[in-house]
């Protein structure tokens, strides 16, 4: 197999003696999406920010195309240029207009000429849809068009991997998927991600690869297609479980029978 | 009301304006600067700036602006520093002001989201460049309404400036009164003229700060 892109090796990371996570090891390949899914507060935001060094690992490295950038202080920022990373919060910058959340990164931190950047922003607006909203400030957008800005916002700064947390929890339901599309396209597109979501069929339809993390472990790891149908751990499969409900007409004997308010 | 009195001393209140309102200005440019450098010394911890800033600050807000002044007029010349009336003055209202325009930065500066100082960080930007271009134009715009606070507060503080022997308003009025004694007179008109200064200050300030609103801060509470 190639050099992966991303290879992160053992890392630990506690929060005030908690541990968080607990030996995570993983690779990504060049254009390989991974999913990462698993309970609340299992450690899912933490890798990601162990990644980009937004939180700083105990132990354990991080390699980037055969770098290595975990452990690192001073040129973090280099680090970051190549790492793309979409909150749940969007985070566009509310005194700028769209155009110059798009141009903040590519023309400062990286010094590419305005026009150019501005030139292919209008390109990739164009491919969310989004043209017209190019000059408008963020809280004129729908948190859908905010999400999708703040998407075009990470991918204009070309980097080798996109991390994306939760980045629809925070939407209406009807607009995740107009968000969710974008994200399947940019897969198509071939570009490297690690997704950390709770949209399992979102999940299912854009994994080259699933891991499930509990307990700061990684527990399980496989493709979409047995990790959704065919779990093999038990861990795995009551996470499965707690996204279905049970139908009330299952088990009919054993509801109430006496309703409240007779 | 006497207001051919008044009318005749119209000329003394203007030049009085003057002073009050040139070495005001001063004192103010002085005290934004001087504030922005203490406040990116505690903000970026500087070591050592960062400590002094903080002992400046406690000591200038917690002494009165008189007792400053007279320090600087009276006490310093006694070990050999003397300063013209008027640079104690721009001194003296620096010393109080950059400590109170220090404390409306650093609300600014808190103020701002940590998401937004993350997705800063997360587009490659330096320290530097994310905070000229993300945080400081965001604590700006919070720090506002505290700095014309300030603004107001330092021009009103400047009719201390009269201890100085300074022609400020103050001045005028009190040498005013005391030679001609029309006080009634001679108080309106120093009540007027510190009102013709402040109101325009504080029409533009709710200006400034309506502009800002509705330049698109408090993004959060539009979903
Ligand atoms: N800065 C921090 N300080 C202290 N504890 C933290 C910090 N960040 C995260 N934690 C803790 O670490 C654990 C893992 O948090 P993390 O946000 O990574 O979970 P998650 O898997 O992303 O959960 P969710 O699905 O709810 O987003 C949680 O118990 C959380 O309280
Ligand atoms: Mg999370």
């Amino acid at each position: 197999m190639a050099e992966p892109i991303l290879r992160v090796r053992e890392i630990h990371k506690s929060f005030d003696s908690t541990g968080v996570l607990r030996g995570v090891s993983l690779d990504i390949q060049e254009g390989e999406v991974i999913v990462i899914v698993g309970p609340s507060g299992c450690g899912k935001s933490t890798l990601l920010r162990c990644i980009n060094g937004l939180e700083t690992v105990d132990s354990g490295e991080i390699w980037l195309r055969g770098e290595k950038i975990s452990g690192r202080t001073r040129d973090l920022y280099r680090v970051r240029q190549k790492i793309g990373m979409v909150f749940q919060s969007y985070d566009l910058f509310p005194h700028m207009k769209v155009m110059d959340n798009l141009l903040l990164g590519p023309t400062k931190a990286l010094g590419r000429p305005r026009q150019e950047v501005e030139a292919e922003a209008l390109r990739m607006l164009e491919r969310v849809g989004l043209r017209e909203k190019a000059y408008a400030l963020p809280r004129t957008l729908s948190g859908g068009q905010k999400q999708r800005v703040a998407l075009v916002r990470a991918m204009l700064m070309q980097p080798d991997i996109l991390l994306l947390d939760e980045i629809t929890a925070a939407l209406d339901p009807e607009m995740v998927s107009e968000v969710l599309n974008v994200v399947i396209d940019l897969a198509r597109g071939g570009m490297t991600m690690a997704i950390v979501t709770h949209e399992m069929r979102f999940a299912e339809a854009v994994a080259d690869r699933v891991l499930f993390l509990e307990d700061g472990h990684v527990v399980e790891e496989g493709t979409p297609e047995v990790f959704f149908h065919h779990p093999q751990t038990e861990r795995a499969q009551q996470f499965l479980r707690s996204f279905t409900y049970a139908s009330k007409r299952d088990k009919g004997e054993e509801q109430p029978k006496n309703n409240a308010g007779d | 009301m006497d207001w051919s009195f008044m009318l005749a001393h119209v000329p003394d209140y203007l030049a009085g304006a003057w002073v009050t309102l040139r070495f005001g200005l001063y004192g103010i440019l002085c005290s934004l600067a001087v504030g922005l450098l203490c406040c990116l010394a505690r903000f970026f911890r500087v070591p050592v700036l960062r400590q002094i800033a903080g002992g400046y600050i406690e000591l200038a807000r917690n002494t009165p602006l008189l007792v400053q002044l007279f320090f600087l007029y009276a006490g310093l010349p006694r070990v050999g520093i003397r300063f013209s009336a008027e640079t104690c003055a721009v001194i003296g209202l620096t010393f109080l002001g950059g400590a109170y325009m220090a404390e409306a930065f650093r609300s600014g500066l808190e103020a701002v989201d940590r998401a937004q100082i993350e997705a800063g960080a997360c587009l490659g930007l330096t320290r530097t460049q994310n905070i000229r271009y993300v945080i400081f134009p965001q604590a700006l715009a919070t720090a506002v309404p505290a700095l014309f606070a300030n603004v107001i507060f330092l021009i009103k503080e400047t009719s201390v400036f009269s201890v100085l022997a300074m022609m400020d308003l103050m001045n005028v009025a009190d040498t005013l009164r005391t030679s001609g004694g029309r006080t009634v007179e001679v108080l309106c008109m120093l009540i007027a003229a510190y009102l013709l200064i402040l109101l325009p200050v504080s029409v533009i300030a709710t200006r400034v700060e309506r502009r800002l609103r509705y330049a698109g801060f408090g993004d959060q509470h539009s979903v």
